[in-house]
C-alpha cells in the first residue's frame, strides 16, 4: 500500500525543496546578475537589479582573449575523456565479464586515489611537468585530467557493464561472433547510454577542474578555469568583470549540461535500481 | 550428425571439483535430458560440450573430431539459454538472422532461412519486434529460431522453460518434442524438471554431485532405478523408501514402493495406517498417510476413492513392484 501523505506535509516538502533549489541556485544567478552590473554598483553591496550593461562581456574579451581558454577547455575535455574512454572500457570490460579474485581490490585502489588530496602531490607533479616539458601545454593537461579522471569513468562503465547479462555475450559468441563481433554488434549497441552518460560526466568534469588547470598552465594552455582565475590579479579585484568572464566560462557547460540532464541522471544512478 | 562423445571429462573450479570424470556417448538424432538437482553440474557439463567453459582435462568429441579446445562456434552447436539471451537491441528478425549474418551468409539465404524458421515457430507476425514486446513463450521461440537457423549437428538446451508458467511450460515442451521430430537432430536438455525429462527425452542423464548416477530410457529408469537417489528422483511423487524389519523381511537394507504401486483398502491390506493429507488432483488423489512402524507413506488412490483425515485405511505394496537396496543404496 502506498504512504498517505496529507496535503500540508506535501507542501512544507515542496516549499523546502524549492527552498533548497533556490539555495543551490542563487550564486549562479547572482554571478549573472553581477555581470551586468557597473564594477561601482558591484561593490556596493547585495542588489538583485542590476543596470543592465553588457560592457563587461566587452571588455573581458578585448582585455583578454576568451576563445582561446575556451578552446583549450575544449580540446582538454574531450581529449581527456575520449583518452579516458578508450583506457576505461576494455578496463571496465575485462573486470566486469571476466573477474578475478584481485578485480574488487583493484577498484578499490583505484578509487583510493581519489581520497587523496590534490595539493599532497602538487610538487612532484609540478617538477615533472617542468622536467618533461609539458608546463603549460595541451597534451600535459590532457593527460592529467584523463588520469584524475579515469577511476570514476572506469567505476562507472564497471557498474554498468554489470548490468548486461553475460548470456546474451556467450549466446553472440555461441552464434559465431568474434570478439570484435561481440563488441561492435551486441555489447556497444547495449552499452551505448551508460557510454554516453559516462562521457558526458567526464567533459563536465574535466571542464570544471581548476586545481591542476590553474597550476600547471599559463598563458599558452589555459583553460577557461584559469580565465576566471586571472581575473582576479593583477589589477585588484574587478567583480563585475570576474562575474562576466565566469558566466562566460560556466555557460557551455551548463547548456549542455540541461540538454543532457536526463542521460546523466540515468548514468549517475545507474545499478541504484534494477 | 551429431554424435558426442565425452572422454574422462573433469571440470574443476580450483580445488572444487564440478564433474569428476565422465564418459557419456551421445548418438545422432537422440533426444538426451541431464537431470538432477540444483548444483550437480548439468549446466556445467553442458557448458563444456558447447565451448563456453573449459574442461579441466578429458576429450570432447563431435562427429568423431577433437573440439575440447575448440570455440564454441566452431563446434557446430547452438544453444537455448534459461533467460533466452535475446539481443534487445535488435528485432525478432535481426536475432534470428545474426548467426547468419556471423556467417556472412548472403542477403537472400538470411531472408528465405529467417522466414521459414519463423514460420516453423509462428513468428512470421513478430518479425519486426524487439523482444521487449514478446510474451515469454514467444522470446523462448525466436531463441529457437535463432538456433534453428544455423542447422546446427546438435542443439543445446539450457533450462529453457524454467521462466515461463506452468501452463506454457506444458505447450512448449510439446513444442520442442515435436521439433526433434522435425528437424531429427540431436537435443541435449538441461533440466531440474523430472516431468520434463520423462516426457521429452529418448535417453535420461542422471546426474548428483557431477557424478552421472544412471544413463537410460525414461521407462528404464522408472523401472529399474540402480540406486536411491535415482529411484528418488525419478518418479513423481517421490518413491517411498522404507528401513528396518520390514526392508529386513525382504533382505534389504531399503525397500522403495512408488506411490502408485500401492493398493488401497479400507477394510484390509498389509500395513494399516491414518490419512493425513489427501491431495486431490481429480483423476488421482494422492494421500499421505501415517503407517504404524513405518514412518510416513504417500498412495496414490484413484480420483473417486474418498478418505478424510484421520480415516484408518489399509495399504498394500504390488509386490513384483518393490525395489530393494543394500545398505550402500545399491540397488539388489
Amino acid at each position: 500500500m502506498a504512504r498517505a501523505v496529507s496535503t500540508r506535509r506535501k507542501w512544507i516538502a515542496t516549499a523546502a525543496a524549492w527552498v533548497v533549489a533556490l539555495v543551490i541556485f542563487f550564486p549562479i544567478f547572482y554571478m549573472v546578475v553581477t555581470s551586468l552590473k557597473t564594477e561601482p554598483e558591484a561593490i556596493a553591496g547585495i542588489s538583485l537589479i542590476p543596470s543592465g550593461t553588457f560592457e563587461n562581456y566587452v571588455e573581458v574579451q578585448t582585455q583578454r582573449d576568451y576563445f582561446k581558454p575556451f578552446l583549450n577547455s575544449v580540446i582538454i575535455s574531450l581529449g581527456s575523456t575520449l583518452i579516458a574512454l578508450l583506457i576505461a572500457i576494455p578496463a571496465a570490460w575485462s573486470m566486469a565479464f571476466s573477474p578475478t579474485r584481485r578485480t574488487k581490490d583493484i577498484l578499490m585502489w583505484m578509487l583510493s586515489t581519489k581520497m587523496m588530496p590534490a595539493v599532497g602531490v602538487l610538487v612532484p607533479m609540478f617538477l615533472i611537468f617542468r622536467d618533461t616539458g609539458l608546463l603549460d601545454t595541451r597534451i600535459g593537461l590532457t593527460v592529467v585530467l584523463t588520469l584524475i579522471n579515469l577511476p570514476i569513468v572506469v567505476w562507472m562503465l564497471y557498474t554498468y557493464f554489470r548490468e548486461i547479462p553475460g548470456e546474451i555475450l556467450e549466446a553472440a559468441r555461441m552464434d559465431g561472433a568474434t570478439l570484435m563481433g561481440e563488441i561492435v554488434y551486441v555489447l556497444t549497441p547495449m552499452a551505448v547510454p551508460g557510454i554516453a552518460s559516462t562521457m558526458l560526466l567526464n567533459i563536465i568534469l574535466a571542464w570544471n577542474e581548476a586545481f591542476w588547470s590553474i597550476r600547471l598552465s599559463a598563458a599558452n594552455a589555459a583553460p577557461l578555469t584559469a580565465f576566471i582565475a586571472s581575473f582576479s590579479s593583477p589589477q585588484g579585484l574587478f567583480w563585475a568583470k570576474l562575474s562576466a568572464a565566469s558566466t562566460l566560462a560556466i555557460a557551455p557547460i551548463l547548456i549542455m549540461g540541461w540538454f543532457s540532464q536526463r542521460q546523466l541522471v540515468r548514468g549517475l544512478t545507474f545499478g541504484a535500481v534494477k | 550428425m551429431g554424435n558426442i562423445t565425452l572422454k574422462n571429462v573433469h571440470k574443476a573450479f580450483g580445488a572444487t571439483v564440478i564433474i569428476p570424470d565422465i564418459d557419456l556417448e551421445i548418438s545422432d538424432g537422440e533426444f538426451v535430458v541431464f537431470v538432477g538437482p540444483s548444483g550437480c553440474g548439468k549446466s556445467t557439463l553442458l557448458r563444456l560440450i558447447a565451448g563456453l567453459e573449459d574442461t579441466t582435462s578429458g576429450t570432447i568429441l563431435i562427429d568423431g573430431a577433437d573440439m575440447t579446445g575448440e570455440a564454441p562456434a566452431k563446434r557446430g552447436l547452438a544453444m537455448v539459454f534459461q533467460s533466452y539471451a535475446l539481443y534487445p537491441h535488435m528485432s525478432v528478425y535481426n536475432n534470428i538472422a545474426f548467426p547468419l549474418k556471423m556467417a556472412k551468409a548472403d542477403k537472400e539465404t538470411i531472408d528465405a532461412k529467417v522466414r521459414a524458421a519463423a514460420q516453423t515457430l509462428n513468428l512470421t507476425a513478430y518479425l519486426e519486434r524487439r523482444p521487449g514486446q514478446l510474451s515469454g513463450g514467444q522470446r523462448q521461440r525466436v531463441a529457437i529460431g535463432r538456433a534453428i537457423v544455423r542447422q546446427p549437428s546438435a542443439f543445446l538446451f539450457d533450462e529453457p522453460l524454467s521462466n515461463l508458467d506452468a501452463a506454457l511450460r506444458g505447450t512448449m515442451r510439446l513444442e520442442i518434442s515435436e521439433l526433434h521430430q522435425q528437424l531429427k537432430t540431436t537435443m541435449i536438455y538441461v533440466t531440474h524438471d523430472q516431468v520434463e525429462a520423462m516426457t521429452m527425452a529418448d535417453k535420461i542423464v542422471v546426474l548428483n554431485a557431477g557424478n552421472i548416477e544412471q544413463v537410460g530410457s525414461p521407462l528404464d529408469l522408472y523401472r529399474s532405478p540402480r540406486n536411491l537417489f535415482v529411484a528418488g528422483f525419478i518418479g513423481s511423487p517421490r518413491m517411498n523408501f522404507v528401513t528396518g524389519e520390514e526392508a529386513a523381511r525382504h533382505n534389504a537394507a531399503t525397500i522403495g514402493v512408488r506411490p502408485e504401486h500401492i493398493r488401497l483398502s479400507t477394510t484390509e491390506g498389509a500395513w494399516k495406517g491414518v490419512v493425513g493429507v489427501a491431495e486431490h488432483l481429480g483423476s488421482d488423489t494422492f494421500l499421505h498417510i501415517q503407517v504404524e512402524g513405518i514412518g510416513q507413506v504417500t498412495a496414490r488412490a484413484d480420483g473417486e476413492f474418498t478418505v478424510h483425515h484421520g480415516d484408518a485405511v489399509w495399504l498394500t505394496p504390488e509386490p513384483t513392484k518393490i525395489h530393494r537396496f543394500d545398505a550402500d543404496g545399491n540397488a539388489i
